[in-house]
Order: structure tokens, then sequence, then C-alpha cells
């Protein structure tokens, strides 16, 4: 299929470009083959491909062809107290494509207060004049109001943005209580959004630099030491709990440390939905330059959470991000002058943050990932592209060389070797981060919808004629389980008597957990992710009616109560082979390998209508339908939707036979 | 025989009750850390002599232990005997609950003051106090809670920790609108418990997600007891003690969690502790022998009695898990969190499980449950029961060794432990006034058989001779050494760098500043509690050493950045 012609963008190249000889690298697989290109898509991809004449020839000589980088974190031309960063989107898309990163997606930042509509407009007009290659949108919740809700709809399905981020720091500016956190996840997760955090706990940073300030540190050393990263692990932590309560799938941008790594890594083998995106300076380097006697070098480093001061940090990103467990890079890159740095330069608060990193991106995880041998290049495509493409719902169209995807592709060279200094980069920021480092591994040839882009170390780059990539909602890649999830968010109420015993005389004077006034709020769907809440009951069956106290006091068994009894199952603990089951209305049922098969425990909450069925490996829940049978249990499976298929029938039989 | 010089009865020049001399013959004798066969000879309510073959005066009593265990009386950490809800009183007071707590074995509760939110804390402390003093059948310190945090507090507190000798406050991280204090609160009461030497204790719960959770339920039309863990899953108490820990990291204090009724709370604890985290854990009588599978009981009464805060877990294998924790020390203390309601005062919830009055019973179930699900099962031996149940929490609040040791000079609060005695729980057969037991029907392995407090026998062979009124307010000394004296040894400042002064050139900025941290006013605000910073290098990973190797090394090839000359400028040539 062709997005092109889909989506009316007019065209923009007639250019035939026909790659020979090149091996073609997705994220699944790697082959050889042909790619023919034409009017900026990919037509044709195999041997002998049959081709038009007068089609410009790339050989490509074995090397590796990869589906263009797309660097999912910028802030290009970003405002700032009245100025703006160094790299505009002529400059920054510049040295993304001269990286082999052939599509960004710029963080739209309005300010407290503002329309999000009118600074998405703005964004854009900057972007359309400016950018050099195809670019989409990030929308930052600044605030949070009903007028906010509106826009965020309107954006969501009219102008194509997908994903937002809110603040958990920047304290009395950006940063949101939980409450809010709380709506503005459930907003997004009823609206197929992605919910980004900035993670670190503002308050706790307010209090810090306070004390560092105090204490008479105003260099760029106090940054890193007032926002230690703990707080961004625990901010993590939080931002985790509050996407597992509203089932929203959640996406950490900037992951800068160990231990927020690591939080992020220990969710996910819970079961949550959770991406996490360290960028070009924690994967590359970390924070002991923040102690440099040059002012100006320390304040470069300078971005928030903090490049960590452990020096074993790249290296360890660097292995999560191949074990799958961080899912996706992006740059941050937001540069600004040594001048504009210098604003900071009694108060390290004060210091504009941001480091570069668009260009050195797609090198430094090839040569810190590849070529030590972490990572192959497969899953470098993933991390670079694919992933990236997949969460904003821009899949097949980009992050991926096939027909009909955007021409949008990078040969890439693996032994290359460039030492990365700020003489020769193309970003207008005097100081780079990563200055005097030794890559291996860069784009050789890139070409950017369909037309060359940069070749023989030229880069032809053209301004302005970056399109707008409409992001719509629900990408699969995050949403598919959540889905699932919600099917199983039946909660419901215990069917009791009323209770008509005598109730003590109170006053609601004081005190109260704010219930009153909740009662008459509006609510939502309630979600209860049973995959990662631990939840799984159910003790013995408790005999519920034998009269506890009868020594003279009044208790009350509701009416009705015990007559309930046996129409529900009460609990079921986890279901072995060789255990019996016992209902009050059927014959007891006695469970071995030929009714469990494929399962080696079943929880079963009866009450809650809920039924977890564990094979060796994952768990699956079963909701159930009615309150008393299992028997018609639909089977809906909440599994790893980037695992594929798995052995759904063979649950689904099993479970049959139980039930 | 070691011996304990200090005499605290005379020191603190309290009177004592009792003039009674007892002798202990044959027993074992089962510290925390040893266990040894001895007599002890006890005096004025204190123990005078421990080892064989005693010189003892004639006239004495003596009880025959027949080699059973001699253990020092528990320490119940936690109960809130007369902790206000709606304007109702729990249903045991100081009478009921020492009565119960006697008859389980603890000789001593450290109950909450809990204050409601524009109280004097210090007005409300002497009110507990004098309820006590009157009612109480055992020795008690008491906590108090901070339900707001200003300066009128702040005040209150110094003066309750020199003048009272109270040492341990508990804030609240839940009851949103209510007790609920913000990270910034936080950070700063935190701080000043720390300058004052105190405990703090932490009611872990996310009280911002409870009530948008609780909003939730309640609109669902869940009313009954089953919408309140519904509305507090065990990740909103985890996710909170994850954030009082880091909090209590920067601070440098060490942290108390009260009340660790889940898994995955008591995970985060576990690996904080691993990674040097000064934090310690307390599950419950509740948490360790039931689950919240009850909450969906269909009678109302039943599922009610079982709501305190946080929940009780509904996964079946927590009370096991934490007695593992327990056993391995992960977990330290054991406490009960009583708190009994009778049905009719749960029931002002009937319609709205919001309202349903917080607490279970666990005084008095406390010392055998441990013993039946964590000794008896051989996770725990006996010299951590003892420590689990009494002389960690006397060390934590600065009790040790009067309390929590048998020892020459400590008080004689004794039990004989019977392993071999088995009881079955029972509302019938409580002291507690409430009707439910939360625990009914549970067969408990081991008990005692025999209970000293101040050197009396308050219980033998299932009768409780207990005395209200006989019970004495035990003050605490700030700064106990099992908390903080590793908090003294982190304290180490940090610097800033010397640099030259930056000279280059600085963009203007437009005068009204809008993307700026909020440091500019705090830089002036009163900031006379801040700690002096830490650097706790045992759990940040935080490595670094001040100046780098590559300073003065130019990195870039051909660019230059050198050593300013004389040092005027740290700005050299850019270009």
């Amino acid at each position: 299929m062709s997005y092109q012609g889909k989506k009316n963008i007019p065209k923009i190249t007639s250019d035939r470009l026909l790659i020979k000889g090149g091996r073609i690298v997705n994220d699944d697989q790697s082959f050889h083959a042909d790619i023919y290109m034409e009017d900026g898509l990919i037509k044709q991809i195999g041997d002998n491909l049959i081709v038009p004449g007068g089609v410009k020839v790339i050989e490509a000589q074995g090397k590796m062809v990869i589906p263009g980088g797309i660097d999912i974190h910028t802030h290009f031309q970003m405002p700032y107290r009245g100025t703006t960063t160094v790299d505009d989107f002529a400059q920054g898309s510049k040295a993304a494509l001269a990286g082999g990163t052939t599509m960004v997606v710029d963080h739209v930042i309005p300010d407290p207060g503002n329309s999000l509509l009118e600074a998405y407009d703005q964004w854009r007009q900057w972007a359309d004049e400016k950018a050099c290659c195809d670019y989409s949108l990030h929308v930052d919740i600044t605030h949070w109001s009903d007028s906010v809700q509106q826009e965020l709809e309107c954006l969501i399905k009219e102008k194509g943005v997908n994903s937002f981020q809110v603040y958990m720091a920047y304290k009395d500016y950006y940063q949101m209580t939980n409450s809010e956190l709380y709506e503005v996840f459930t907003f997004l997760a009823e609206r197929g959004g992605i919910a980004q955090v900035h993670a670190e706990n503002g308050e706790i940073i307010a209090e810090e630099q306070a004390r560092m300030l105090q204490m008479g540190i105003t260099g760029p050393e106090g940054h890193v030491l007032s926002r230690p990263e703990e707080l961004e692990a625990e901010a993590v932590f939080r931002a985790i709990t509050i996407a597992s309560q509203t089932n929203c799938p959640l996406y950490v941008t900037r992951v800068m440390s160990k231990s927020a790594a690591d939080i992020i890594s220990q969710a996910r083998k819970k079961g949550n939905v959770v991406f996490g995106e360290p960028i070009t300076a924690s994967l590359g380097t970390d924070g002991t330059h923040y102690w440099s006697k040059n002012w100006a070098k320390a304040a470069s480093f300078v971005t928030s959470p903090p490049l960590s001061p452990d020096p074993t940090t790249p290296d360890y990103l660097n292995t999560l991000l191949s074990s799958g467990d961080l899912s996706v890079t992006g740059s941050a890159h937001c540069t600004f002058s040594v001048a504009q740095k210098a604003i900071g330069k009694d108060d390290f608060t004060q210091i504009p943050e941001g480091v570069n990193g668009v260009e050195e991106r797609m090198a430094l995880i090839w040569d810190k990932a590849v070529t030590s041998g972490k990572m192959d290049e497969n899953m470098f495509v993933a991390v670079t592209s694919t992933n990236a493409a997949k969460i904003l719902n821009l899949y097949p169209r980009k992050g991926r060389i096939a027909v009909g995807s955007d021409a949008d592709l990078v040969i890439w060279d693996t032994d290359s070797i460039r030492t990365i200094t700020a003489k020769t980069h193309n970003s207008a920021a005097e100081y780079n981060i990563f200055e005097g480092m030794e890559l291996r591994g860069a784009p050789l040839v890139v070409i950017c919808q369909g037309k060359i882009v940069l070749e023989d170390g030229n880069l032809h780059a053209t301004s302005g004629v970056g399109r707008f990539i409409p992001c719509s909602a629900f990408p699969d890649f995050a949403y598919k389980r959540v889905k699932a999830r919600k099917q199983l968010a039946v909660l419901k109420a215990v069917p009791r008597g009323m209770y008509d015993g005598p109730v003590s005389e109170y006053s609601m004077s004081r005190g109260g957990t704010p219930s009153a006034s909740a009662r008459t709020s509006p609510t939502k769907q309630p979600v209860r992710n049973l995959h990662q809440s631990g939840f799984s009951l159910a003790g013995p069956p408790a005999p519920d009616d034998i009269p506890i106290r009868p020594a003279g006091r009044r208790i009350v068994v509701p009416p009705g109560g015990q007559q309930e009894r046996g129409r529900t199952w009460s609990c079921m603990g986890h279901i072995n082979s060789g255990d019996v089951i016992h209902d009050p209305f059927q014959p007891p049922l006695k469970l071995d390998n030929s009714n469990i098969y494929g399962i080696t425990t079943a929880v079963l909450v009866v009450d809650a209508l809920i039924c977890t069925v564990r094979t060796p490996t994952r768990r699956h829940h079963l909701p159930s339908e009615q309150p008393l049978m299992w028997k018609k249990c639909c089977l809906s499976v909440a599994h790893e939707a980037e695992e594929g298929l798995c052995l759904l029938d063979d649950l689904a039989n099993a479970a049959d036979r139980i039930l | 025989m070691e011996s304990v010089s200090n005499n605290y009865e005379e020191k603190n020049g309290i009177p004592h009750l009792t003039n009674e001399k007892l002798l202990i013959k044959g027993g074992r004798v089962v510290n925390e850390d040893q266990s040894l066969y001895a007599d002890v000879y006890i005096e004025d309510g204190i123990i005078k002599q421990v080892g064989e073959n005693l010189v003892v005066p004639g006239g004495v009593k003596v009880i025959e232990a027949d080699g059973r265990m001699v253990i020092p009386g528990g320490i119940d950490v936690n109960t809130c005997l007369m902790k206000p809800f709606l304007g109702i009183k729990p249903v045991d007071d100081f009478l009921q609950g020492t009565k119960a707590a006697l008859a389980g074995g603890t000789t001593m509760i450290i109950d909450h003051v809990t204050p409601q939110p524009g109280d004097s804390l210090m007005e409300v402390f002497e009110h507990w106090q004098e309820a006590a003093d009157k009612k109480a059948c055992c020795d008690y310190s008491l906590h108090v809670d901070i339900p707001e945090w200003n300066e009128t507090v702040k005040h209150e507190l110094e003066l309750l920790v020199e003048e009272k000798g109270i040492n341990s406050f508990q804030v609240y991280m839940a009851y949103k609108d209510l007790y609920q204090m913000s990270d910034s609160q936080l950070y700063k009461a935190f701080s000043f418990l720390k300058h004052l030497g105190a405990v703090v204790l932490v009611h872990a719960e996310n009280g911002d997600l409870i009530a948008q959770e609780q909003r939730k339920i309640l609109g669902m039309g869940i009313t009954g007891p089953e919408g309140h863990p519904l509305s507090r899953p065990e990740e909103l108490e985890a996710e909170a003690a994850f954030r009082a820990i880091t909090l209590s990291n920067r601070v440098n204090c060490p942290v108390y969690i009260t009340k660790v009724m889940s898994k995955s709370a008591a995970d985060t604890i576990t690996q904080a502790r691993r990674k040097g985290s000064l934090v310690f854990g307390e599950p419950i009588s509740a948490s360790l022998a039931a689950d919240g599978s009850q909450y969906w009981s269909k009678n109302w009464a039943k599922a009610a009695a079982y709501v305190t805060s946080p929940p009780l877990s509904p996964d079946p294998t927590t009370p096991d898990h934490l007695h593992t924790l327990l056993a391995c020390g992960d977990l330290q203390v054991v406490g009960s969190a009583h708190c009994a309601y009778s049905t009719s005062q749960k029931a002002i919830g009937k319609d709205d499980f919001t309202l349903i009055p917080e607490g279970t019973n666990g005084v008095e179930e406390r010392m055998s449950i441990v013993w039946d699900k964590s000794v008896a099962m051989g996770k725990m031996d006996e010299n951590q029961f003892v420590a689990v149940t009494s002389t960690n929490a006397a060390k934590i609040f600065n009790l040790y060794p009067r309390k929590g040791r048998i020892a020459v000079g400590s008080d004689a609060d004794i039990v004989i432990w019977d392993p071999d005695s088995v009881k079955t729980i029972s509302a019938r057969l409580q002291q507690s006034a409430s009707e439910y037991n939360i625990f009914e029907g549970l067969e408990c392995c081991g008990g005692p058989a025999l209970v000293l407090s101040q050197g009396r026998v308050v219980y033998e062979d299932g009768n409780l001779q207990a005395h209200p009124g006989t019970g004495r307010f035990i003050p605490r000394k700030p700064f106990p050494d099992f908390a903080y004296q590793r908090v003294k040894f982190r304290n180490q400042g940090k610097q800033g760098v010397t640099r030259g002064m930056y000279d280059g050139p600085v963009h203007d900025v437009a005068c009204t500043p809008k993307y700026i941290t909020p440091s500019p006013s705090a830089r002036t605000s009163p900031t006379s509690n801040q700690p002096p910073p830490i650097r706790n290098l045992h759990q940040s990973n935080f490595s670094l050493s001040g100046a780098q190797a590559d300073d003065n090394v130019p990195r870039r090839s051909g660019h230059r950045i050198v050593a300013p000359p004389g040092g005027r400028s740290n700005i050299t040539s850019l270009g």
C-alpha cells in the first residue's frame, strides 16, 4: 500500500533510485536484495528487479542497508526565556541526517496556562519552514484543566499527535500532582495516547537545590548533587504505579541512571506496559564532568535528569537496551551556546538544561552496543528506528524496509571510524559532550524521502522539505495488551443483604476519607491488572454463616446471606494436579493431567470474577462471565504483543476442559 | 553472665509498685543472642540476679519453670487504643487492651497518640497519658502522630522529645486532605525529626491515588468492604514505601515503616536494606496470619472486621512470605496495630466502605502467631523470636536493655513460654471487647504459661490478675544507637568545585523569567533545620571523586581548551 497516495501528501520527488547489492537489515531479519525506489517510496525489493531506464544506481557492495533512524526526542528551536536553542529545525535536522537519522520527533512545550493547540501550530509552522527531514510532534502537558482536555481530544483526533509528556519535576511550574497524573493517564488511556513522563521527584529536588545553594555550592556540580539518581528512580516507580492503576501505557523519557533503568526493567518483568528511552548522552558519557574546573565545559553537560556520576552507567544502559528492557533511543538534543548556559553562572539552577546528541546517536549505539557484541544489527535497527515507529503508530511506513514504506534509508558503514569534535559537527553549539570520542560505524549514504542527502561525506539537505507525519491513536505495540486487560476489568460488588444491625452514633464534623463528595463524581471503567498486582487470592472457603460470638451481643447475618451460599464458589486457592474442586451443587471434580493439560497452576477467584491460568512461562487471565460459572469463560489473553503467537489454542482448550 | 550496671528504676525515680521477691527456678533463659539454663531472681520489679545457685533471702516465692523457656516479655510497638474516628473510640481502651496484651505474653505496649489536624500535640499527648496512667495494666510508652506540618508542631515536637520522653513520631502518606503530607513536607519533617534524634514512623500508602481509586470504585456501585482492598491495591503501599525510603536516604535519617501488609512493600524494604538504607519494617499480627480474601465474605460484619489500612493482601501467600523475611531479619519488629471496633461501630460504613472504621485486633495473638507460623515451622529460632517480638523494638525505640532482655538490672517483665500449648483462637475466649476476631478458628501452637509484669505474676495458667493503673509511662531518650549510629557516620559534607569566575559573555535573559526552578526564593527561605548534606556511598552507587583526571587535558584534538592562565577565566577561546 502507498501511504503517499492515501494521505494526499504532495509528491516531493520523482527521483528513481536503485540500491544494488546491499544487505537489507530490518528489526526481524537480514537478507541480500536490491531496492527500487520511486517518488519517495520503496516500490520493489528483490533480486534482478525490472526497473525503468534512467535510474540512478547506488552500489552498496554488500554493505548494510537499514531503515533511516528515528530520533524520538528532540528540542529544536525551543524557546527559552526569550531566546531559543541554537539548533533550529534546519540546523537540527541537518545534524540528524548527517548522523543517519531521517525522522525526528520534537517536543511541543506550551507555557503553563497557554493553549496547547496554539503551541502546536507554532511548532508546526517553525518545522514546516525549515525541517530537512520528516518530523512528528509530541505535545507536553504543562498544566491540567478542562480546556486542556478538549485540546488534547482535538490533538489526538485531528492533529495527528498520539504522545504527550507530563512532568513530575519542575515544582511550581510544570510539575503535576499524583492526582493530576492519575487523571491525565486515565484520559490518555481512554483515547489511545501514550503517556510520556519526565520522571524526577520535583519536590525533593526543590528542597535539595535550596540546601545546596545554602551551602554555597553554585556551580554545575550542584545540579547533579541536587538531583541524585534515586529521585529519578523514585519518580519512575511512582509513574509506573499510577500507569498500572490506570492501565495506561507509559513511556519514560530520558532514562539517565542505572537505578531508573532497573525499575523499568523490573516493572516490565511484572508485566507493566512501560517503555524506557535512554538518550545519546546517557548511553555515551557520564556525569563526572560536572566537576570539571572549566565552568563552560561542566555547564555543557547540564541536563535533567542529570548524567549519572557513576561511570559504569553507559555500559549498563547499553546492556539493557540490548536485552530489550529499554525500548527506544532518543537524543533529547537541546543545545545552548555557552553564553546562554552562562545565565546560570552564579546559580546552577538557572543553567539552561540540554545536551547535544542527534547527530551522534546512531554511531554511538553502534560503537557501544553492536561492536562490543551486546547487540546484533537487527536489534540495532529496532532500538534506533523500528520500535519508535511502532510506538508512534507509524510502522511500517517508517522503521522498516518494505514495499510501500517511505524511502528513508541508510547505507551503514560498519568499519569507518570517526572522532567526534565540535569543530566538525553540524550543530551550532560550541561544545560537544562527546568531544574526542572515537566511534566506529557511520552512515555512508543517507536517503531521505527517496533522495540522496548524504553521499561521499557531502550533505545536501534542503530546508523545508520535511513533512509532518501524523501519528494515530491506539498504537498496537502499546495498546494491544492494554485492550486485553481492559476486558478483565470486571469488578463486581459482593451481593449481600442489607446490614440492618445497630449503627454507632458518629459525627461527620471531622475527618473521614474523602468519599462523600467523591461518590457523585464521574467514574471510569476500572482496571485490575492481575498480571502484575500479585493479586491471586484466596483463602480456604470459609464458613460465612457460623455465628461467631453469641455472648449476648447481636451479630447480624445479612438476610438472605445464608441462602446465597453455594451459588458462588467462595474461593479457591492455587490449583494443582490432584486437587479436587468441591462445588456444593456439582459432583467433586478431580484435577489431573488430563484436564489441566498445559497448565501448572490456576488461580480461580470467582467472587471477583477472574480466573487466572498460569503456564510455566507466563500467566493468562480468563474473565468469567457469570458469578458461579467458569463454564463459559471467554478467553482473553494478555500476552506480550511483541512476542507474537503463543499457545493460545492449547490454553483455550485446556481451560475449556477445566471449565 | 553479664551484668548491667545501671538500675533504671533508681535513675528515673519511678516508684516501684511491688515489693515482691521472686525466684524463677530451672528455666532456660532465652535472650536474642543466646539461650542458657539459669535461675532469675527478682526484687522490687527489677531483675537482681541471673545465674545458677543464687543466694537469695528467705521467704522468696519460687516459681518452678521446669526447663521451659524464660523470655523477655513482648513489646507491642503498635497499638491504637484510643484512636478517634468520627467521634467514636475503639472498644478496647487502655484497660481492655493491656489486659489482652498481658494474656498474650506482651508486657509493654507503645500506643499511637493520634491528634487531629489543628489539635495541640502536647494536649492530646497529655490526655493519652492521663487515660493510660489510670487504666493501663502494663508498662507503656507513646508514639505521637503528626497530623500536619507547621511551626507550632515543630515547637511541640521539640518539647515532646526534650521534656516528655517521646522519640518516635508517625507521619502519613495516605488520608488525603486529612493527615497526608506532601513530599516537601515529608522532607522537612524528616529533616527536623532527624535533628531531634527521633525515629520517623511512616504510614506508607499513596493517598492521592487511593482517593482516586475510592471515587472510581464507589462510582461503580461497589460500597461493601471489598471496595476497601480494591481501592488500596498493594502497589500503592509499595510505591509509598519506596518514596519514604528515598526521602530518608536523601535526608539521611532512619525510617520505620509501620504496618507492612503486602509482599511488594516488604520486598521494597528488603531491597532498600540491601542497598544500605536505614529502614525498619513492621509487619503486624494481621498481615502475619490472615489474608484479604475475607473482604469478599457474604457476611458484611465479618468482612468489615478485616478492614484496616493498608488492607490485608488478598494474596494468600503473603503471611508466609512476611514470616520468611522476619526470620531472616529483613523485617525487624512485630506489632499488632490493635485497634478494635465493634460491629455497630464498623457499621458506620455500611453503605460506604470508606467510612468503615479501620482496625483489627491482634495484641493478644501476636506472640503466639509468630511462634506458631515462624518458630514451629522451622523458619526462625527462639532467639530470633525474642528479637522480633521484643528486643528489636526495645533497641529501635531506645528502651534496651531495660526492656527486651533478661539481664541484671532490667525490668522484671518476663514470660515463661510454653512451646507446646495449643490454643484455638476465638472471639469467645479473647480479652478484647470486640465481637469478631479476625483469626477466628486459627489453631496456634505456643503460648505464655506465666507472665510477670514489673515483677508480679499477672497471668498464670489462663488466669489473668491484672490491675488497672499499675502500668507506668516509660520515657525514651532520642538518638537510639540502633538507628542513629550509622547516621552519624554518614553525615559528611560535600564541597563545591573551586573555579575562577566565569567572565565570558552572558546571554540576556528576558526580565520575566518563565522557565525557572524555584530556587531564587528558596535561597532566602528559612533553612535552619536543613541537615548537612550526606553522601551515602553505600547505596547511591555514586562514586565520583571531585576533580577529574582529565580536567587539564584538552579532550578535543586540535581544539583549544586549556587551563586559563592565572585562573582569571575559565572560558578560553571557544572557536
